[in-house]
């Protein structure tokens, strides 16, 4: 009974909108079935798109992920005074929940044709990064973006990993006469991989399905999976309503599988290190 | 100072940084907008606009509404389940996760098929239905926060002790819920519901596939009409994030005091 009114909500506004796409991508204009909406998926403007977002939200989740890790490691242990620590923290928190329309306005402002670094690089440095071929619309530096939100959050998801690491394993390691690389390699990466893979995943997942952030950052300029979307819904691009649904269908597929192998990662890390 | 001290001192600088120097960047640009001296003109000029007064408003009521809806909608499946048929947990709990999987997008097109102009339920015809399609949309992009921060709160009491007593003194479910429950879990709630304000009040897809006169495609507009005006929009984004993010914090931390 107290579930009645949840059930009801899920299943008007989450399940059946979603699954209602789902039917229609396996649909043709009548209504019979057919793969061709999936087939479709393989012309050149949609394969494009599919391609470009995940080069952008793999970039982006592997470098967030790397740098994010080596942040926390690096915050985690004695001799860092506490404020960075905590000010560090509450930093990421925060440019972890700073996306969309905004941040795309804070990096056109910095490494955009006028903006701060671009002007401080050409002046100070003589460096013209954009006579250089370099330009924000592009894959660089929409991963340079989404890095912004990326990093922090990686940070935030690691962590409690980075800080459960005994300093006594170390010692142990050392006295058993291990060097401070067979240590890092044998003990301290199996560790983390599974925590470390995980919030990859949920970054790439999370870069996969962003909109705004693009959208305010280039229009339509470039050509990205959510941004294609987000056109066809207005009804502008594809002409073909049964392949917006097989576009979605494709982007769920990805960001399911990305979910179910974090799951599987993060079940298999409690049982085996708790 | 030690290699590996010097190391984890650069790498902490990187990061910082990165995080700050976009800050730095869209102040500079901002308080450009006056030729040759640096002024706040740009944050004048937002201010007195008045869509951003009308679409900020209009976004907080928005949130506000969503935390509402959520809440009544989330509290008592959660304590159901809690009470009555821990059974579903995992069920329910896997619900609230999906949206975390599906991406919003996918979901606001769901609504514009589902209840778009000619459907069955033609939500998008009228601006009420539209806000109110607008309000469901939000509730389901916080549903994992919200039920997360309500599920939180009902692990650190004890409800079915407390729901007995309540109900043997001649209580009503609703009134356990109202009076003993609500009461006994407001901390939670309310970090919960900080957590979609911060989303909500920004939030482009929905508001903009929906045609509604939100902040989040107010703050686009002007990005794709004005130079500076965005710039100081940022900023103002940027000081609500962090107020939220920080009322959020302060609360945890009261929490753990008592």
């Amino acid at each position: 009974m107290g579930i009645g009114p949840f059930a009801v909500f899920a299943l008007l506004f989450l399940v059946l909108p979603t699954a209602g796409l789902f039917i229609g991508a396996f649909q043709d204009a009548e209504g019979n079935f057919t793969l061709a909406n999936i087939a479709g998926l393989m012309t050149p403007i949609v394969a494009n798109a599919f391609r470009q977002s995940i080069i952008v939200s793999g970039a982006s989740a592997i470098l967030g992920a790397v740098i994010g890790l080596a942040i926390a490691m690096a915050l985690a242990g004695p001799g860092i005074p506490r404020f960075i620590r905590d000010g560090l923290l509450t930093l990421s928190g925060v440019a972890s929940n700073f996306a969309g329309v905004p941040l795309a306005f804070a990096f056109l402002a910095t490494i955009g044709r006028l903006g701060l670094v671009t002007i401080l690089l050409r002046d100070l440095l003589g460096i013209d990064i954009y006579a250089a071929g370099f330009t924000i619309l592009g894959t660089t530096g929409l991963t340079l973006t989404y890095l912004y939100f990326q990093l922090p959050l990686m940070v935030l998801l690691i962590m409690p990993a980075v800080d459960g690491l005994k300093k006594e394993w170390g010692e142990a390691s050392a006295m058993l006469g291990a060097t401070p690389w067979q240590h890092a390699w044998r003990i301290t990466a199996p560790i983390l991989f599974p925590s470390f893979a995980g919030a990859a995943l949920l970054l790439f997942a999370n870069g996969f399905g962003a909109v705004a952030t693009a959208f305010a950052l280039t229009g339509s300029f470039i050509n990205l999976v959510t941004i294609l979307l987000f056109a066809e819904i207005r009804g502008e691009v594809l002409h073909d309503p049964n392949l917006g649904y097989a576009l979605a269908f494709g982007m769920v597929a990805i960001t399911a599988v990305c979910n179910i192998v974090y799951l599987r990662l993060r079940a298999f890390s409690a049982r085996r290190f708790r | 100072m030690s290699a590996r001290g010097l190391a984890r001192g650069v790498i902490i600088a990187f990061g910082a940084t990165y995080l700050l120097l976009p800050l730095a960047g869209v102040l500079e640009f901002a308080m450009r907008m006056r030729r040759g001296v640096y002024s706040f003109d740009a944050f004048f000029t937002v201010f007195e606009d008045h869509r951003f007064g009308d679409t900020f408003l209009y976004s907080t009521v928005m949130a506000l509404v969503t935390v509402l809806i959520g809440m009544l909608i989330v509290l008592p499946a959660a304590y159901a389940v809690r009470l009555h048929a821990p059974r579903l947990r995992a069920t329910v709990e896997f619900v609230t996760l999906l949206p975390l999987v599906v991406p919003a997008i996918v979901i606001v097109f769901g609504y514009v098929r589902l209840y778009g102009s000619d459907s069955w339920l033609p939500l998008t015809d009228s601006d009420f239905g539209a806000d109110a399609l607008l309000a469901f949309g939000y509730v389901t992009l916080s549903l994992p926060y919200i039920y997360r921060s309500v599920d939180a709160g009902l692990s650190s009491m004890d409800v079915r002790t407390l729901s007995e007593a309540a109900e043997s003194l001649g209580a009503r479910p609703v009134t356990v819920l109202l009076r003993v429950v609500l009461p006994n879990i407001r901390t939670s709630i309310l970090s919960g519901a900080f957590l979609t304000a911060a989303i909500v009040l920004g939030e482009f897809t929905f508001a903009s596939l929906l045609d509604r006169p939100a902040f989040g495609p107010f703050m686009q507009l002007l990005g794709a009409s004005r130079a500076y005006e965005p710039a100081a929009l940022s900023l103002v984004a940027f000081a609500f994030t962090w107020g939220l993010m920080a009322l959020i914090g302060a609360i945890g931390g009261r929490r753990k005091g008592t």
